[in-house]
């Protein structure tokens, strides 16, 4: 058994205590979600509040009922659908840009720029400008175009950022090798280059299809006639709060994690494969 | 500020082997020759930043200078009418009576310029939170947690709520905040007070826990990615030079995690400016942000103002990051 000198001890006082002020952390961050989660399993009888009134799956059953919340099932739909086209596209360009990046280009800093304004213009101003200019030249908004349009804008610096570091790390010499054994350009990358960048590109698409599905702010102008899930989720709380609300934010929290488990279940297991 | 987002994402993407230190350079001269051509790689991107992104925030400033018809989009015409109108900006910064000697609004500054001034005090308040908070935690993950599952286990314990929505983590304060929440029959519980209070909920204390909450994951993986890239050696130098734990932190880790700090810092001070959602869930509406001035002005179809506070907000954001960029060099920190 190890002796304790004053160090050993003092050293474990402080582990301790940065330890217990992680957990701290950790309820302070979980804490609201976690008390929301038992909410929605509230009684009949119960509000928006503790304390619980009996247990049940009430408002988990009027979540499904089609006729209360709106348009619920739909928006849930449009929300999936967008963020599955977000994520191949995120996925697509990334990749196409972190490919160019490897070489020195004319504009090569202008673009990363570019790319990189995509993080920092704040959601609500790009919302406000696409929609008013599609109003002043007569073209309606919907989710499925100027939607699309800003929530690749959002997700493609990620997905960019996740290459970059992907093709940094690249062994150039495998494809110098392939070309030399006469190989054209897509035959390389078929073989070579794309097995090799795989789990990248999947945590790019991830990356962007949970960045979609929870993108609020630069959806909010945009969307046009049907909503997305956000959206839906906001409205819903512009009327009286209920327990239906936190069942949907459950459910739609347990949706995101389960898509980050996948991701890391997917990336890991690439990962593996290609080392 | 190019190779510092690139190393920050290094950690994520795993241990792949780095390539031979000497035969980096020899790749790169080679690849030059081969791959696809980049116009052909770039131009889908740049297509859709340009519709999508620049071509918008061009237009959303002409449009600052244009005139409101003020019966927004109807079939028959147009919400603006083009020319090149000062009023917009005259009307965001001179209240009525700012001229006059005997008004009560005598020389003070409108209420756009307010809401821009509490929009950056809550903004200011909640970077210094989340610094103060998150420092620590980054701190413990980096340099206190020595083996590598744990610490990444642990620090994506931290980054999950990233990944989920931040309007339900909004909603989510609401049981924990009001008059009957959980924070409530705590200090009841624990005879701090003896009878509800409101001051939780709908105001300035919630508001800003909310926020803190929200966005301090943003804070600690920089920092933490930045701590993580320490050289353990340059600790155990200055031990064994006699320094105490104090004097390592101030003169070795603070200074090389700066950058991380910047970086962090800049990520919420854009993501709080535009901030709106919040303060109309937790904070009932009762202040005014930047975001809820643009979305009320677009709400009663005044375009062309709305567009003068989004282009007075954005040079407000530009000042910023320019502010926090001269505070720390990020380039000369690498």
């Amino acid at each position: 058994m190890a002796r304790w000198t004053p160090q050993k001890r003092k050293k474990a006082w402080v582990t301790t205590l940065f330890g217990s002020y992680y957990v701290i952390f950790i309820l302070f961050i979980y804490g609201p979600m976690i008390a929301m989660f038992i909410l929605s399993f509230q009684g009949r009888r119960g509000g928006t509040s503790f304390p619980m009134r009996g247990v049940s799956l009430y408002w988990w059953e009027k979540l499904i009922e089609p006729s209360t919340v709106g348009d619920m099932q739909g928006a849930l739909m449009r929300s999936l659908i967008l963020a599955l086209i977000v994520m191949l596209i995120t996925a697509v360009f990334s990749t196409m840009l972190a490919m160019a990046f490897r070489k020195r280009f004319f504009g090569a800093n202008v673009l990363f720029y570019m790319v990189m304004a995509g993080l920092m213009v704040p959601g609500i101003l790009l919302s406000l400008s696409l929609a008013t200019l599609m109003r002043q030249i007569g073209m309606p908004a919907a989710w499925w175009s100027s939607g699309l349009g800003v929530h690749v804008v959002w997700t493609l610096p990620f997905g960019f950022l996740v290459m970059m570091a992907v093709f940094n790390r690249f062994d150039t010499s495998l494809e110098e090798a392939a070309r030399d054994m006469g190989a054209n350009e897509w035959t390389v990358f078929k073989e070579v280059t794309f097995p090799l960048v795989l789990p990248g590109i999947v945590a790019a698409g991830l990356f962007g299809f949970t960045l979609s599905y929870d993108e609020f702010a630069r959806t909010t102008l945009l969307a046009g006639e049907f909503n997305t899930l956000p959206l839906d989720i906001n409205a819903s709380m512009t009327q009286r709060i209920r327990p239906t609300l936190f069942a949907l934010g459950t459910a739609s929290t347990l949706f995101s994690i389960l898509m980050i488990g996948l991701f890391l279940g997917i990336y890991s297991l690439l990962y593996r494969r290609t080392n | 500020m190019e190779e510092r987002e690139v190393s920050l994402h290094r950690g994520l993407i795993g241990a792949q082997p780095e390539p031979a230190a000497n035969g980096q350079r020899v790749n790169r001269q080679a690849s030059r020759e081969g791959g696809f051509p980049t116009g052909w790689l770039i131009a889908p991107s740049v297509a859709w930043l340009l519709l999508f992104l620049v071509i918008p925030l061009i237009s959303i400033f002409v449009f600052s200078f244009w005139t409101s018809t003020g019966y927004g989009w109807t079939s028959t015409g147009y919400g603006l009418e083009p020319g090149f109108n000062l009023q917009n900006y005259g009307d965001y910064f001179v209240s009525n009576g700012f001229f006059d000697p005997e008004s009560r609004r005598f020389l003070s500054p409108s209420v756009f310029i307010k809401t821009l001034g509490t929009t950056f005090r809550f903004t200011f308040e909640v970077m210094l939170l989340c610094l103060l908070i998150g420092y620590p935690i980054a701190y413990f993950l980096a340099m206190r947690v020595k083996s590598f599952k744990w610490q990444m286990a642990l620090f994506l314990l931290c980054m999950v709520p990233f990944w989920t929505s931040y309007l339900i983590r909004a909603v989510a304060w609401l049981p924990m905040l009001g008059r009957r929440g959980l924070l409530n029959s705590m200090l009841l519980a624990l005879d701090i007070i003896d009878k509800p209070t409101r001051v939780l909920l709908y105001s300035e204390f919630g508001y800003t826990t909310a926020l803190v909450q929200i966005y301090i994951v943003l804070c600690v993986g920089p920092i933490f990615f930045s701590l993580a890239k320490i050289d353990a050696d340059i600790i155990e130098a200055a031990k064994d030079m006699g320094a105490t734990a104090f004097q390592i932190f101030r003169e070795i880790i603070i200074p090389l995690s700066l950058p991380g700090v910047a970086i962090g810092m800049i990520f919420i001070f854009v993501m709080l400016m535009g901030e709106f959602a919040t303060a109309v869930v937790v904070y009932g509406g009762k202040t005014s942000t930047v975001g809820t001035v643009i979305l009320n002005y677009y709400a009663i179809a005044n375009y062309p103002f709305a567009a003068v506070n989004a282009i007075m907000l954005m040079l407000a954001m530009m000042a910023g990051v320019v502010i926090i960029l001269r505070l720390v060099n990020i380039r000369k920190e690498l």
